[in-house]
């Protein structure tokens, strides 16, 4: 266990390495990318350019640069080229909104996608089931940037039932603070939503066809024990993994454009900024910031798979 | 002596794409307490079916049972889940033939015999865990105060099977019904589970309801035998009659089939020739018929089980008894 848990650190901190590097060659290569030009203005010439270049020491050879910047990054001092304003500060000022909307999407999508999962699957067949299988696809299928200007006109325009957006701190007033994530919050959770109680319904199909659930019922369990404590139980390993996958993904740089449309205040927004304007130090952050956690949640998923499953022993070659 | 167990004209079918598999056509047969009852049979003989069906596994929606099991008087067939409830696991309790798959491989052994106890008796979980460590220790599993604490894949097959019948043994049941428990183990296993149910069936007065393709596992622990073809009995017998009067050619050819210590080295073991029939249209006589080399013209019209010989031994064959002596020694000598 301490030696699997040794060997996924020193992968995070390999992968995140690689992916650091990958994003700032990739700036580099960008047409039009070269932020002294951006920041010298439209007409400036060439000695001005040259000066706003040493500035930013972007004169050095890119190894350099991209020491430079590392070190920048971790001790706190990156400054984004454009507004010249504290990259790891303003990451930091996003992450409660981003973990707001992240956390309540997620209880929400693992909620309702247990109930519906679980009640498709105990209805198979019949209307409940073929409902929301409709409904799941339906979930599926719209793009969430479409579902939040659509929910936005519907709901905050034309009926004025919740507010525009914008996020209102949970330690100022919970009240408002759920008030204004309640459509951010469903936004995000409707594709998970339909994904997962569709997989969980197929899950529970196929383990109720298992022999342990014939020896459940057999023992003289009631129907809702076998499925609670047997089909559910076992059908929710696979869920639960995907979950922590996707958990990872959704604040790693999955709420963009949630946050964009509904105009919160959180790391989507401000990578979705420094998307516009090419800003590199500001894009290096934020994606380091997302594959730090997109890795963290994938470790964290093969260290639950060894509670949710008793078969599965962590560190050992399977046999 | 009354049965404990009646199973009058049983009848399980399955409606499929094709149409309707009769997979149990009319199964009638008594279970004495403290007797082992044998079901023999090959795969898709309904043996299992017809086992399942006492209490209510096979109910589904494409399921039509009708007849009559009844339990100390009390009729099962119509009972709700909730009903069936007080009778599975705490007067009929069941063994599968899979260990591995029959056991739900997230929970600790202790936790899954805890659970069948907690299920119908009022007892805290440290109670219930002490019975289960008992449990164990009675079916022979060494170091049971371990043992319960640990998952299912931590047990060899045998072992599995021994905590299988440890839990169905949870509540005491005066039933005991074991669905091919030891078609999944190495022989040597095999014989220490028979044994096992041996020992269960004469300490506890027991009574078994064995399911088994094996007329070895028969030979060892049965008192009677109900050898199934194509889902219905055709010869239901003491094990003595079955294994040295046998009436009805289908048991004559599973009889001949068996490898005999005293053959000769380089005899060919017999065979049935043919295929089962599809039990979506069974043949309309005798349904061993069209594989029976004794087949004339009465077996297009099925026989009756009935007593053919005398005494309680009971077959559905058309021929002369005394006809039948020479022409069975043919097949088994």
């Amino acid at each position: 266990m301490a030696r699997f848990i040794a060997r996924r650190l020193l992968g995070m901190v390999a992968v995140l390495f690689a992916i650091s590097v990958i994003v700032f060659l990739i700036f580099n290569v960008i047409p039009n990318s070269d932020p002294a030009a951006r920041i010298a203005g439209k007409n400036a010439d060439p000695a001005l350019i040259a000066r706003v270049s040493a500035d930013l020491g972007l004169d050095q050879p890119l190894p350099v640069q991209y020491l430079t910047m590392m070190r920048q990054i971790f001790t706190g001092q990156l400054m984004s080229y454009a507004k010249d304003r504290n990259v790891v500060e303003q990451i930091w000022d996003g992450v409660p909104a981003t973990f707001s909307l992240c956390i309540g999407a997620a209880v929400i999508w693992m909620t309702l996608a247990v109930l519906f999962g679980y009640m498709s699957a105990v209805h198979a067949g019949k209307f409940t089931d073929r409902a929301l299988t409709i409904l799941s696809l339906v979930g599926i299928s719209m793009p969430v940037f479409w579902l939040a200007a659509i929910l936005l006109y519907f709901l905050t325009f034309k009926v004025q039932l919740f507010p525009t957006g914008s996020y209102v701190p949970l330690t100022e007033d919970p009240g408002q603070w759920a008030y204004h994530l309640i459509l951010p919050w469903l936004t995000l959770a409707v594709l998970y939503v339909g994904f997962y109680s569709r997989m969980l319904r197929s899950n529970m199909l196929d383990a109720m066809n298992e022999d342990y659930v014939r020896t459940a019922r057999a023992k003289g369990l009631s129907e809702r024990q076998v499925r609670i404590r047997h089909v559910l139980r076992n059908s929710m390993i696979p869920v639960v993994t995907l979950f922590g996958l996707d958990f990872g993904m959704v604040v790693g740089g999955g709420a963009i454009l949630t946050e964009t449309v509904y105009n919160l205040n959180g790391v989507g927004l401000y990578a979705g900024e420094a998307i516009r304007s090419l800003d590199l130090p500001p894009l290096i952050g934020v994606t380091l910031f997302g594959a730090f956690f997109i890795v963290l949640f994938n470790t964290l998923v093969d260290i639950a798979y060894a509670g949710l499953d008793p078969r599965i022993r962590l560190g050992e070659v399977a046999a | 002596m009354s049965a404990i167990l009646r199973v009058d004209d049983l009848k399980v079918g399955f409606a499929t794409e094709d149409g309707v598999v009769e997979a149990v056509g009319g199964v009638s047969f008594e279970l004495q307490p403290g007797e082992v009852l044998a079901i023999v049979g090959e795969s898709g003989s309904g043996k299992s079916v017809t086992a399942q069906t006492i209490t209510g596994l096979t109910r589904a929606p494409n399921a039509k049972i009708t007849g009559s099991v009844s339990y100390r008087g009390r009729e099962l067939i119509g009972l709700d889940d909730d009903q069936l409830r007080d009778i599975r696991g705490e007067q009929i309790a069941m063994v599968f033939q899979d260990p591995m798959s029959s056991l739900n491989p997230v929970y600790r052994v202790g936790d899954q015999i805890s659970e069948m106890i907690r299920a119908h008796r009022d007892v805290s979980k440290r109670e219930a865990s002490h019975r289960a460590i008992e449990l164990l220790r009675s079916v022979g599993i060494p170091n049971p105060e371990r043992r319960v604490r640990h998952y299912p894949h931590e047990f060899s097959g045998g072992m599995r099977q021994r905590v299988m019948i440890a839990m169905a043994l949870a509540l005491e049941p005066e039933v005991l019904i074991a669905d091919e428990p030891t078609t999944a183990l190495d022989v040597t296993v095999q014989a220490q589970i028979l044994r096992l149910l041996d020992q269960l069936n004469r300490d506890r007065d027991l009574a078994v309801i064995l399911i088994t393709h094996d007329l070895g596992v028969v030979a060892e622990v049965a008192d009677r035998v109900l050898v199934m073809y194509a889902g219905q009995i055709v010869e239901d017998a003491t094990l003595d009659e079955i294994f040295y009067d046998p009436q009805h050619p289908y048991t004559w050819g599973l009889l001949g089939s068996l490898m005999r210590l005293d053959q000769s080295r380089t005899a060919r073991l017999a065979q049935i020739p043919g295929q089962p029939p599809s039990l979506l249209a069974p043949p309309s006589g005798c349904r061993f018929a069209p594989r029976c080399p004794h087949e004339f013209d009465k077996c297009h019209e099925l026989p009756a089980l009935q007593p053919r010989v005398g005494g309680n031994h009971l077959d559905r064959c058309w021929l002369d008894p005394e006809d039948k002596k020479s022409r069975r020694a043919q097949v088994i000598p």
